[in-house]
C-alpha cells in the first residue's frame, strides 16, 4: 500500500522557494527574484520512500497571512479548510539565511494554524561568506519546530527534508504566539462567542472575505453578540499583531542568530550605483530592452521560417500522397495551417520568457520597476507594465502572458487591454506591402518617405497604447490602491534549470490553452473558405474553364483563376461582399473585405489572401505588388492609391485583428468580457480613424 | 519629526509611527515597524519611489506610501 502525504510549500518571495520545489519534484516551476511570481497553484510529487508518495503544493510567495492580494484566498482555503482536498498534513516554510527575521513572521502565523510545520532555511551554503551564524538547536527549541539548513543551489539538505516529511507525525503542531496579547478584551470575547473554534482562525476569518467552515463571516456578524468592529479598527489590530509578532521573534532570535555586519558584501551597492543611476540606469535599461527586442525580432525569424516551411511542405505532401477529398483538404488546408498558426509563435514566446526569467532571476526586474514606476503611473500603468508593453512590439501573445507579474489587478488589466496597440511583428508584412504600394520611394532631407512612414506607424501604436491606458485609468474604477512596496533582492547568478523550466512551462501553457481556440477558429475559417452556396461555387471549375475556352492559358494560370473564382463565391467571399457597403467609405472593395476577414486569424494572412484573390500564384512579393498596383475599380481608378493605402495602414494599426491575442486575453482575464470589449473598442476606433483618413484624403 | 518622503539620499532615520489607514500591511510585514532604522539608499526621480534599507530589508516604496511613514532623523 502506498500512502500519500500532502505537503504545502510556503515562503516569502525571493527565498528560493521555487528552487526547493524544482529540486524536490523536478517538475515545471520557476524561481524568481520578482515578488509574487508564483501566481498559479503548482503541484508536483516525489517518493519519500518505497511506500510513501508526497504530494507537494507550491503556494504563492507571501510576506504574511494578512496581506490582501488577488491570490491570497487560494492560500486561505487550502490552509484553513480541512475539507479542501489539498489540506496539508504538513507545511514546509521556506526561509533564507539573510532575511530570517522577516521569514519567521510568516512562520509564526503558519504555526498558529496548528498544522505540523518544518522550517527550511535556504542558501545555507553562503552562511560563512555572509558572516551569519545560526544555532539550529536553539532555533528548534525556541520556535518549537524542526529546522533544516538547506541549499537549493548546492543541492544539500534535501534528504533530511524528505525524511522529516515522511515522519511528519513527530512534528509539533502547537501554536507559537498568543493572539490574545494584541487586544485581550476583543479576543476573549470572540473566543467566548465561539468556544469550539481556534481564535486565530476566527481572527483570520474576520479579516478576510472567505468561508472555511459552517461558520462564515456573516454569521459572526449576525450572532449579534459579537461586533467585528470597523475596518479601520481591524487594520489597527492587524498592524498590532504584526508588531507584536516581530517583537517576540526578535527576543527568540537573539541567541540563535548572529550576523557579522562587517562581512556584508558591497556587491549590491556598487551594482545598484550604476543600475539605478539617474542617467546610466536608464541607459543600461534601454540598451537591454533594445537587445531583447532585436533578438526576438531577428533571431526568431530563423526558427519561424523553418516552422513555416515545414508546415507548408507537410501540407503539400499530404495533398500529394493522400487521395483527393474533403478529409485530405481539411487536413492540408485546415488542420495543418491551424497547427502552424500556433507553433509559429513558439520561438518568440520562448525567447521572451528566456530573457524575462533572466531579468527576474538576477534581481534586475525589481530595479526596472523602481526606475519606471513614476513615469508609467501617470498613464495608469505601473513599473511592472513596461516589459510586457515593450514585448508587445514583437508579439502581443507573450506580452499578455508576461503581465502575470503585475499583482495589482487594475494595472494588470489596463496593461493587457492596451498591449495590442503596440506594433507587433505580424503587422510588419502588411505595412511593408502597403507602404511600397502607396508611399513614394523618395527622400526628404535625406530621409526616405517609406521608412519615415513605417516609423510613424510604430510611434502611432505606442501613443495609442499610452492614450488608451490613460483613458482606461479613469474608466475602470476599483478601490485597490496602487501602491508600490517592493523588495529589492540581492543580485544573484541565474540558475539555468529554473530558466529552462520557466520557458518550458510558459510555452506549454500557450500551446495548450490558446492553441485550442486558435485551432478551432482556423478550422472554421477553412470551412467558410472551402464551401459555398449555389452553383457558382459548385461548378466553379466548369464556369472558369468555359470562360477561358478560347483564350491561350497555362494549366497553372487556369487553376489559379479557378481558386480565385471559388474564393469569391465561398461563404467567406460572401461575407466579404456583404460587408462591402460598410467598408467602401474606408476605400476598400470586397476583395480587401475578404482579406480583412481572413486576416482576423492573423494579420499577416492579409498578404497571403490578397495574393490568392488577385490570382497571383507565387508568394513573390514583387509580383503581388505589381498586380495590386494595377488593380482598378469599375471607374478605372486605381484601388491602391494613397487614401486607401493609408486608410488600410491605420486600420491595421488600431484594429484587434488577431484571434490569438483574443484567445490569450480570454485565458488571462478568465472571461470573454474583456477580449470582447477590446475587440469592439479597437475595431470601432480603427473603423472611424480609417474613415477619417480616407475621407480627408480623397 | 517628519515623514519618510521628505528625506534625502544618505539620510538615516528611526520609524516612529505609521498612518494606519493609509499604509499597506505588506510594509509592516516586510519589517517597516515603529523603532526600525531606515537608511535612504536612493531616489528614482523627483516624486518617484524611494530605495531604502529598513533594518535588514532592502525595498522600494512609492512616495505616497512613504509620506505616511512618520520618522525621526538621526544623522
Amino acid at each position: 500500500m502506498v500512502k500519500t502525504i500532502t505537503v504545502a510549500l510556503i515562503g516569502n518571495p525571493n527565498t528560493g522557494k521555487s528552487s526547493v520545489f524544482n529540486n524536490l519534484t523536478g517538475l515545471k516551476q520557476k524561481v524568481g527574484n520578482y515578488p509574487g511570481v508564483t501566481v498559479e497553484k503548482k503541484t508536483g510529487s516525489f517518493r519519500a520512500d518505497r511506500t510513501t508518495n508526497v504530494q507537494l503544493i507550491d503556494l504563492p510567495g507571501t510576506y504574511g497571512l494578512n496581506t490582501q492580494s488577488l491570490d491570497q484566498s487560494i492560500v486561505f482555503d487550502l490552509l484553513l479548510n480541512k475539507k479542501n482536498k489539498d489540506f496539508p498534513d504538513v507545511v514546509v516554510v521556506v526561509a533564507d539565511i539573510e532575511n530570517l527575521k522577516r521569514n519567521l513572521l510568516l512562520f509564526s502565523q503558519i504555526k498558529d494554524l496548528e498544522i505540523p510545520s518544518i522550517l527550511v532555511i535556504n542558501m545555507a551554503d553562503q552562511l560563512k561568506s555572509k558572516g551569519i551564524e545560526i544555532d539550529v538547536g536553539k532555533l528548534e527549541e525556541k520556535f518549537d519546530t524542526k529546522v533544516i539548513l538547506l541549499s537549493a543551489r548546492k543541492n544539500f539538505g534535501f534528504e533530511q527534508l524528505k525524511s522529516e516529511i515522511k515522519d511528519y507525525r513527530n512534528l509539533s503542531d502547537k501554536p507559537a504566539f498568543d493572539i490574545n496579547e494584541i487586544d485581550p478584551e476583543y479576543f476573549s470575547n470572540l473566543q467566548k462567542t465561539f468556544p469550539a473554534e481556534s481564535v486565530y482562525k476566527l481572527w483570520l476569518l474576520i479579516t478576510q472575505d472567505i468561508n472555511y467552515t459552517k461558520l462564515d463571516r456573516k454569521r459572526i456578524n449576525d450572532t449579534g453578540k459579537f461586533k467585528t468592529q470597523t475596518e479601520s479598527h481591524l487594520k489597527k489590530l492587524q498592524q498590532r499583531e504584526t508588531i507584536k509578532r516581530y517583537q517576540e521573534i526578535n527576543n527568540l532570535l537573539k541567541e540563535a542568530y548572529v550576523k557579522d555586519l562587517k562581512k556584508a558584501t558591497g556587491l549590491r551597492s556598487s551594482i545598484d550605483k550604476i543600475l539605478l543611476h539617474g542617467f546610466w540606469g536608464y541607459l543600461v535599461f534601454f540598451s537591454i530592452l533594445l537587445l531583447i527586442f532585436q533578438v526576438i525580432f531577428d533571431w526568431s525569424n530563423i526558427p519561424m521560417d523553418f516552422i513555416d516551411n515545414t508546415f507548408v511542405s507537410l501540407s503539400q505532401s499530404v495533398k500529394l500522397n493522400l487521395p483527393d477529398g474533403v478529409f485530405t483538404s481539411l487536413l492540408a488546408e485546415g488542420v495543418i495551417p491551424g497547427l502552424a498558426g500556433i507553433i509559429i509563435f513558439v520561438p518568440q514566446i520562448a525567447l521572451l520568457f528566456f530573457f524575462i526569467s533572466i531579468l527576474e532571476e538576477t534581481g534586475y526586474m525589481s530595479r526596472v520597476v523602481f526606475l519606471m514606476d513614476r513615469t508609467l503611473k501617470k498613464f495608469g500603468l505601473g513599473g511592472k507594465s513596461l516589459i510586457p508593453l515593450v514585448s508587445g512590439v514583437a508579439c502581443a501573445i507573450p506580452a499578455v502572458m508576461a503581465t502575470r507579474n503585475i499583482e495589482n489587478w487594475k494595472d494588470r488589466l489596463i496593461t493587457i487591454l492596451v498591449i495590442p496597440f503596440m506594433t507587433c511583428s505580424a503587422r510588419l508584412p502588411v505595412y511593408l506591402i502597403l507602404i511600397s504600394l502607396v508611399i513614394p520611394n523618395d527622400k526628404f532631407i535625406g530621409i526616405n518617405y517609406q521608412s519615415l512612414t513605417l516609423m510613424g506607424l510604430y510611434i502611432l501604436g505606442f501613443l495609442m497604447a499610452i492614450i488608451s491606458s490613460f483613458i482606461l485609468k479613469n474608466i475602470i474604477k476599483r478601490d485597490s490602491k496602487s501602491y508600490l512596496v517592493l523588495e529589492m533582492p540581492e543580485y544573484k547568478f541565474p540558475l539555468i534549470k529554473n530558466i529552462f523550466l520557466t520557458v518550458f512551462s510558459k510555452t506549454n501553457s500557450f500551446i495548450v490553452e490558446a492553441g485550442k481556440i486558435i485551432f478551432a477558429i482556423s478550422i472554421l475559417l477553412w470551412i467558410m473558405a472551402s464551401t459555398g452556396p449555389g452553383n457558382n461555387f459548385k461548378n466553379a471549375d466548369q464556369i472558369v474553364k468555359d470562360k477561358y475556352e478560347n483564350i491561350e492559358i497555362s494549366d497553372e494560370e487556369l487553376d489559379i483563376n479557378i481558386e480565385s473564382f471559388k474564393l469569391e463565391h465561398s461563404y467567406i467571399g460572401l461575407v466579404g461582399k456583404s460587408i462591402e457597403p460598410v467598408i467602401s467609405p474606408l476605400g476598400y472593395d470586397w476583395k480587401i473585405g475578404i482579406a480583412l476577414v481572413t486576416s482576423f486569424a492573423a494579420r499577416e494572412v492579409f498578404v497571403g489572401t490578397l495574393s490568392t484573390i488577385y490570382s497571383v500564384g507565387s508568394e513573390n512579393q514583387e509580383t503581388i505588388k505589381n498586380t495590386m498596383a494595377q488593380e482598378k475599380d469599375s471607374y478605372g481608378n486605381k484601388i491602391f492609391d494613397l487614401p486607401t493605402g493609408l486608410s488600410l495602414m491605420i486600420f491595421y494599426a488600431f484594429a484587434m485583428q488577431c484571434m490569438s491575442t483574443l484567445a490569450i486575453v480570454k485565458k488571462e482575464t478568465n472571461s470573454w468580457k474583456w477580449p470582447m470589449a477590446q475587440l469592439f473598442f479597437m475595431t470601432t476606433l480603427a473603423y472611424f480613424a480609417s474613415l477619417f483618413v480616407y475621407q480627408f484624403l480623397s | 519629526m517628519t515623514s519618510l518622503d521628505k528625506l534625502k539620499k544618505g539620510d538615516k532615520a528611526i520609524v516612529k509611527d505609521l498612518v494606519t489607514d493609509e499604509v499597506p500591511l505588506t510594509l509592516l510585514e516586510m519589517g517597516c515597524l515603529p523603532g526600525s532604522e531606515i537608511c535612504i539608499l536612493g531616489l528614482a526621480s523627483k516624486k518617484g519611489p524611494m530605495y531604502v534599507k529598513i533594518d535588514e530589508s532592502h525595498m522600494s516604496i512609492d512616495s505616497v506610501t512613504a509620506s505616511n511613514v512618520i520618522v525621526e532623523l538621526i544623522n
